[in-house]
């Protein structure tokens, strides 16, 4: 994909941000607005690969994929450079990963207007830092992605959501690799994945009931917790459905402010001056809107 | 011939050693010759210079190290078992040496949650064989598995047969305590999914000892599968067993595990350990799918009925365990089954596109041929990871140049095809020239800024993965040893 013109969009010089379909925010106010290039490259089923521009929707991507029965590990809605940007996994990611494993290859336009390879375009690399993961939640403080390489999945062969009264943890521990497991304090559901009649073995063994899918999420805060303290949500008051085995809590109230270890702080901001000295992008950790 | 790095010779100053001694404790500060020895490289074929050598036991212990380093601009290096097959773990210029292998204890496992905090020096089959009886295991399983740490892994961001499934090392680590080139002691991530700010986890992951030293590792633990079959294909040609890995990919299928072996390797293999593996088949296909019994089921009859398509003269199923075991075993024993045909080996690692293979994999044969050395294939065939070995003896004249120019040739013509430099060992010392074949200036400069951003001094394992900023786009001469 030719990214010159994206390149010469962005520039050299004023403050510029990518704004795609608007789900996750957009450039902070003030920035210049641009938008990433879109459409599928390419698509390589064989190499479960696939090649698109940044601002390619999540929706239209899917169904590409779906026509050679693969997905990939992106939450549905908006854009896939602003999926990467802001690093929020899918609900499935409890069996399909955290979403910083899709990302390949990026390539970016730097602060300095110069266009920037990072990671590979095959499933296994290790040839050279990991810029890839770095990039993947950095809000695009540090390069505005033109075009991605991601690695997808195969789609399975069915799947299907259950739910029950039953205890969420023992239910994990019971399962053998479900895509979901979330608990709302009460009831507890789960996506399983597989052979139709191994769906129905677990979920009879399980204690749970075929249901219509996932229970509606709250949507006052995104928490992020340590699976082991999930136990302890029904005690804090509130809505929630939270991701047993991953500890993301989808809560009705705001998440608590995270207090930075100043060592941490320093080296993101010699990271954001190497990378933006001229603060073009915005900062790594201000809500991205 | 192992060739030795050109190195300064630069005398570690006495004053440095007596604050080592002081912080640590004087039995685990070396400066014999002994020690020098043993650790001046890892089990690449590149030798360095160690200038002394520590062994610390604590985070406090690897923090005074890393500041005598920055207090004395000598540079330092941190190594587990010395199982790098790139020079990642060579000193250079008399570093500091600091050895992990006495901090080897698991601190913590998490079974409800499936999560363990561990120190560096722990052995990766260790970890599994501790966690296994809840049920557990640590996916990445190089082939070093018994003696490679998990601080290594971190470090090379390592990889393993069962990692086609289940992701490579950085998918299995959730967070680190690491002691940064000036001597901060900070952690990047923990248990929680979602760490607000830049994952410098991710970034660390692969790092190879260049932006400080990992002294707690909080890794993510694998279910085991409830049910585990393995299949043995072997074909005629090739080209068969490469389109019949392809075929399963494209199938819908992501086995565990996708293993190729060519005929020479076969051979070498089945003279060893007696397995009744097929030495007339000119590539043999190790395939593990695990999971619950139906899909199990359905899975060993489409990998069967695509290999059959694809030419396979057999397909053998291991009938229990110690079947399982024993062809497992002629896979990851493949390298010492070697030293019965020649006393070296040279083991290559490269990533290309899987539909690649076949056409890679000829010119790998030609390469070889042109060089006048044996090669022999054994390989990650479902990721598309190559790990040619020329076979060889060091003693016979001129024979290493061939080596060093077959090598190179090798890792052209994988980048040509669309591939990468290494899927699993790492840049180091031996591709680091290489880089420039990969990445340009723009993309090469990005990663130097993120190494200088880590540590602005650059005395964490300098001069390795990247090229001198002179270098880039043309290739620069290495210390003499390497390969390339």
């Amino acid at each position: 994909m030719d990214l010159s013109a994206f390149a010469a969009e962005v520039g050299l010089d004023d403050p510029v941000g990518v704004l795609g379909l608007g789900t996750r925010g957009g450039p902070r106010p003030g920035a210049r607005v641009v938008g990433a290039p879109s459409g599928i490259d390419w698509l390589q089923p064989d190499e479960m690969t696939v090649c698109c521009g940044a601002g390619t929707s999540i929706d239209e991507l899917s169904e590409a994929l779906a026509a050679h029965r693969q997905i990939v590990a992106l939450p549905r809605g908006g854009t896939v450079g602003g999926a990467l940007a802001t690093g929020h996994g899918s609900l499935l990611a409890l069996g399909h990963g955290p979403m910083r494993d899709v990302l390949l290859q990026a390539r970016y336009v730097s602060a300095g207007g110069e266009i920037v390879t990072a990671g590979g375009p095959t499933v296994k690399n290790v040839s050279g830092f990991d810029l890839c993961r770095l990039l993947v939640g950095s809000r695009g403080a540090l390069g505005l992605v033109g075009e991605v390489i991601l690695r997808t999945r195969p789609m399975a062969a069915a799947a299907g959501w259950y739910c029950g009264p039953v205890d969420p943890f023992a239910t994990l521990a019971r399962l053998y690799r479900p895509a979901a497991v979330l608990w709302d304090g009460t009831t507890t559901w789960a996506c399983l994945e597989g052979e139709p009649k191994d769906l129905v073995d677990q979920a009879m063994a399980s204690g749970l009931r075929q249901t219509s899918g996932p229970p509606e999420l709250p949507t006052g805060g995104r928490w992020s917790m340590r699976p082991s303290l999930l136990r302890s949500l029904p005690e804090r008051g509130g809505r929630f459905v939270a991701e047993v085995g991953v500890g993301v809590v989808h809560h009705s109230e705001p998440a608590a402010p995270v207090e930075i270890d100043p060592a941490i702080a320093v080296l993101e901001e010699r990271i954001k001056a190497a990378f933006d000295p001229s603060d073009r992008f915005g900062p790594v950790r201000a809500p991205y809107m | 011939m192992l060739s030795e790095a050109t190195v300064a010779s630069v005398a570690v100053p006495d004053e440095l050693v007596d604050e080592l001694r002081a912080a640590l404790a004087p039995d685990r500060v070396r400066t014999g010759a002994v020690e020098l020895d043993l650790y001046k490289r890892d089990a690449a074929n590149i030798v360095g210079r160690a200038g002394v050598v520590c062994f610390p036991l604590s985070t406090a212990e690897v923090r005074a190290c890393v500041l005598a380093s920055a207090r004395h601009g000598v540079p330092f290096v941190a190594r587990g078992s010395g199982t790098g097959l790139a020079g990642g773990a060579t000193p250079l210029d008399g570093a500091i040496v600091i050895v992990l292998t006495k901090m080897n204890r698991i601190l913590s496992v998490d079974v409800e949650n499936r999560s363990a905090w561990v120190e560096p020096g722990v052995l990766n089959l260790d970890l599994t064989k501790h966690t296994s009886p809840s049920g557990l295991h640590f996916a990445p399983d190089p082939s070093s598995q018994q003696s490679c740490s998990i601080g290594g892994n971190v470090a090379n961001n390592s990889g393993g047969p069962h990692c086609l499934a289940d992701g490579v090392t950085s998918t299995h680590i959730l967070g680190l305590e690491v002691v940064l080139p000036d001597g901060t002691v900070t952690c990047f991530g923990d248990e929680a999914p979602e760490v607000d700010g830049l994952d410098l986890r991710g970034a660390f992951v692969g790092s190879e000892g260049m932006f400080g030293i990992a002294t707690k590792v909080c890794v993510r633990l694998t279910q085991n599968a409830p049910g585990v079959r393995t299949m043995l294909l072997d074909f005629e040609r090739v080209q068969d067993g490469t389109a019949t890995v392809s075929a399963i990919i494209a199938d819908g299928m992501v086995p565990a595990a996708l293993e190729m072996m060519d005929q020479l390797c076969t051979t070498a293999v089945e003279e060893y350990i007696h397995a009744g593996l097929p030495t007339d088949a000119a590539a043999i296909l190790l395939v593990e799918v695990v999971g619950l019994p139906h899909g199990l089921d359905l899975a060993v009859e489409r990998v069967s009925a695509i290999g059959t398509a694809h030419g396979a003269r057999t397909v053998r199923i291991a009938q229990d365990e110690a079947e399982r075991a024993l062809l497992w075993k002629g896979r990851k024993t493949a390298f010492g089954a070697i030293a019965r045909i020649k006393p070296n080996y040279y083991l290559h690692d490269t990533v290309v596109p899987r539909r690649k293979l076949t056409e890679v994999l000829r010119q790998v044969y030609e390469i070889a041929e042109r060089h006048e050395l044996l090669v022999m294939n054994v390989f990650h065939a479902g990721d598309g990871n190559l790990h040619p070995l020329l076979v060889f003896d060091g003693r016979e004249p001129g024979v290493w140049d061939r080596v060093h120019r077959a090598g190179e040739e090798i890792v052209e013509v994988s980048v040509a095809a669309g591939g990468v430099l290494s899927g699993e060992h790492g840049i180091g010392l031996e591709k680091r020239d290489y880089m420039s074949l990969m990445f340009d200036a723009p993309s090469l400069a990005a990663q130097a800024a993120l190494r200088s951003a880590f540590d602005p001094l650059g005395l964490s394992n300098p001069h390795k993965v990247l090229p001198s900023p002179a270098a880039c786009g043309d290739h620069q001469h290495l210390p003499e040893g390497a390969w390339i």
